[in-house]
């Protein structure tokens, strides 16, 4: 089952091409990660997924419907989107902000109702964040307030949830908080999500999919073992790297060289059979 | 943590009882005090038993309308600040920055020394086409280019033509002295010596422009999460946008072409309202309407003894009252970057 398929997608960022003739489909209820360097488009690709970019030329279809002919407040019934570090106004408290979810339920003679009230609090209580809800959101920590978005796009009671780097200026602790809240809505609730991640290695952890962008389209997609590959990092990162199993998980887990500790004084040199890995690749490249 | 000043629903209702009656008392204190006190009485009887007294035509024809005026245009200006702080995420924008100010001011003076206008009835016009026009140009330079409006965007427009009208307004001015005396009065801002009929020509629109705001309010409320937010929530925002503009134009349109450029009080009502209610939009916009009301009638009231038996003109008040507060509002960093 497909999701999201994108069809001879093509996108623009004022006059450079971002993303070129691009045939893509993410499966439904799995976990899907977009990776890619820096200015790849994943994140324009994700956004013009949510329609808040328009595509140059092609279709993009939700579940099989073309998302330029469906009414925008249709696709919010449907489809969440969490935008990269969004900002809440001054003041808010985290239940004003999980309320606006229910924005595309509501219209002038529907306004708030029980069931309005039941997703709101159920979003509150899926991200832990029911004892903070009466909190300012700009008074919460980093990891709280992405919480308190997450909640937000929750409430909005969306089969698809697509996240731009949900995970970006938190610490360790609260990227795994982040990912596992995510990981128990996919699992429990089947629901469908689509994210940016830069980490690999949780990318790796946490995806059924991994979608790697370069040169304005697709390299490789599928499960990460099959994806996150040493010729997989290179081409699509220009780094030689190690991929080796994760030791609690088993999921691929990528180790880069360096030159960091190379020359250092009191640092240690690679060792000898990496060296050997490396020269090789760098005899073949 | 921000903690409101009136945090539940009942203290809200509550707290806008109290401005019914501070607006109240401004309306009728605006009407009593003065450089000849009367009374509340008089008034009344301005009314009710017309006597053709000296006393009753100052009622009917200067105090009354002057106190309407006021709280009108106060609640207008409060109004329009409310929404753009709202619709730009910038605390410290103001009115002036749509340029409507400098809009209307250049209208008024080249309608004076071009076609030697120099009535008020005829600046009321004047007015309202010049900053209509301005605000449209504002806008429509702010929505040039591939994101559409933003609020940067929005500023440098308003900056550009705000230079560019006041430029032509000074070269009216310096080469045409006739025309700097007939317009000085009005450029300093002013609610006294209009007549009612200049309220009661613009007041439909304002009535309608704020009942708009009003039912806005909760798109508005989602627009502030942040554009791509709205969207995503299913917001059409492009519509939400000009509409808010539009709303904002025709509101200080309206209160400029009655009483003249007037400052602060569409930068300062808004930041009561939030320090009181918190920045919920629909109580932002009610308690900027009634707060905006208040202050300017009593301003124009302070106006009065300030300089007795002369009159302290309403835009300089505002200033004096407005400027410490701005401030105070920037040193206090509650401007986000």
């Amino acid at each position: 089952m497909v999701a999201l398929e994108t069809q001879n997608l093509t996108l623009t960022y004022g006059e450079s091409l971002i993303i070129d003739q691009l045939n893509l489909q993410i499966p439904k209820g799995k976990i899907t990660v977009l990776i890619g360097s820096n200015g790849c488009g994943k994140s324009t690709l994700l956004r013009s997924m949510a329609r808040l970019l328009k595509p140059k030329e092609g279709n993009i279809l939700l579940d099989g419907q073309a998302i330029a002919t469906t009414p925008t407040k249709e696709i919010a019934k449907r489809l969440a989107i969490l935008p990269q570090s969004p900002t809440a106004p001054e003041g808010l408290t985290v239940q004003q902000l999980v309320k606006q979810g229910r924005y595309p339920h509501q219209n002038w003679l529907k306004q708030w109702t029980t069931e309005d009230e039941a997703m709101v609090n159920e979003a509150l209580e899926s991200t832990g964040m029911t004892e903070l809800k009466d909190r300012a959101v700009d008074s919460l920590s980093g990891g709280q307030r992405q919480r308190a978005w997450i909640a937000m796009t929750l409430a909005q009671g969306t089969e698809t949830i697509l996240l731009d780097e949900p995970t970006t200026y938190l610490d360790m602790t609260h990227q795994v908080e982040v990912l596992d809240i995510l990981f128990e809505l996919n699992q429990t609730q089947k629901r469908t999500i689509i994210m940016v991640l830069h980490d690999l290695n949780l990318a790796c952890r946490y995806a059924d999919h991994i979608v790697a962008l370069k040169d304005k389209t697709v390299y490789a997609q599928g499960h990460p073992t099959e994806t996150i590959t040493p010729d997989t990092v290179r081409a699509v990162f220009s780094m030689d790297a190690e991929i080796i199993p994760d030791p609690i998980y088993g999921t691929p887990m990528c180790i880069p060289y360096s030159r960091g500790r190379i020359g250092r004084k009191g640092g240690t040199q690679p060792h000898a059979h990496h060296v050997a890995i490396s020269t090789a690749v760098g005899q073949f490249a | 943590m921000i903690k409101n000043l009136l945090g539940s629903t009942p203290l809200k209702l509550g707290g806008l009882f109290v401005c019914l009656v501070l607006l109240l008392a401004g309306l009728i204190g605006s009407v009593i005090f003065g450089v000849v006190d009367t009374s509340w009485h008089v008034a009344i009887d301005a009314y009710t038993q017309f006597d053709g007294s000296n006393e009753h035509i100052v009622i009917r024809e200067v105090r009354v309308p002057r106190a309407l005026i006021a709280g009108a245009v106060g609640a207008s200006l409060a109004i329009a600040g409310a929404l753009l702080q709202a619709m730009t995420r910038n605390p410290l924008a103001d009115v002036g920055i749509f340029g409507i100010n400098a809009g209307a001011s250049f209208a008024i003076v080249f309608g004076a020394a071009v076609f030697a206008m120099n009535s008020l009835g005829e600046f009321t016009t004047l007015s309202f086409i010049g900053a209509a026009l301005s605000g449209v140009l504002v806008y429509f330079l702010g929505a040039l280019g591939r994101e559409g409006i933003t609020p940067l965007k929005l500023t440098l427009a308003g900056a550009a033509v705000t230079a560019m009208f006041s430029s032509f307004t000074h070269a009216i001015l310096v080469t045409n002295e006739q025309a700097l005396n007939d317009v000085l009065f009005w450029l300093a801002g002013s609610v006294a010596g209009r007549k009612l009929e200049m309220l009661t020509g613009v007041f439909p629109y304002m009535l309608l422009a704020w009942i708009v705001a009003f039912l806005m309010a909760r798109p508005i409320n989602t627009f502030m999460m942040g554009e791509d937010v709205a969207k995503g929530l299913g917001q059409r925002t492009v519509l939400v946008k000009a509409l808010a503009g539009l709303l904002i134009v025709l509101l200080s349109a309206c209160s400029v072409a009655v009483s003249g450029p007037i400052g602060f009080i569409g930068l300062v009502t808004p930041h009561l309202a939030r320090y009181l209610i918190g920045s919920d939009t629909r109580w932002v916009l009610v308690y900027s309407g009634f707060l905006g009301a208040i202050l300017l009638l009593f301003a124009d009231i302070l106006g009065r003894f300030i300089a007795m038996p002369g009159e302290v003109p309403i835009g300089v008040m505002t200033a004096l009252m407005g400027a410490p507060f701005f401030i105070y509002v920037v040193r206090k960093g509650l401007v986000r970057a």
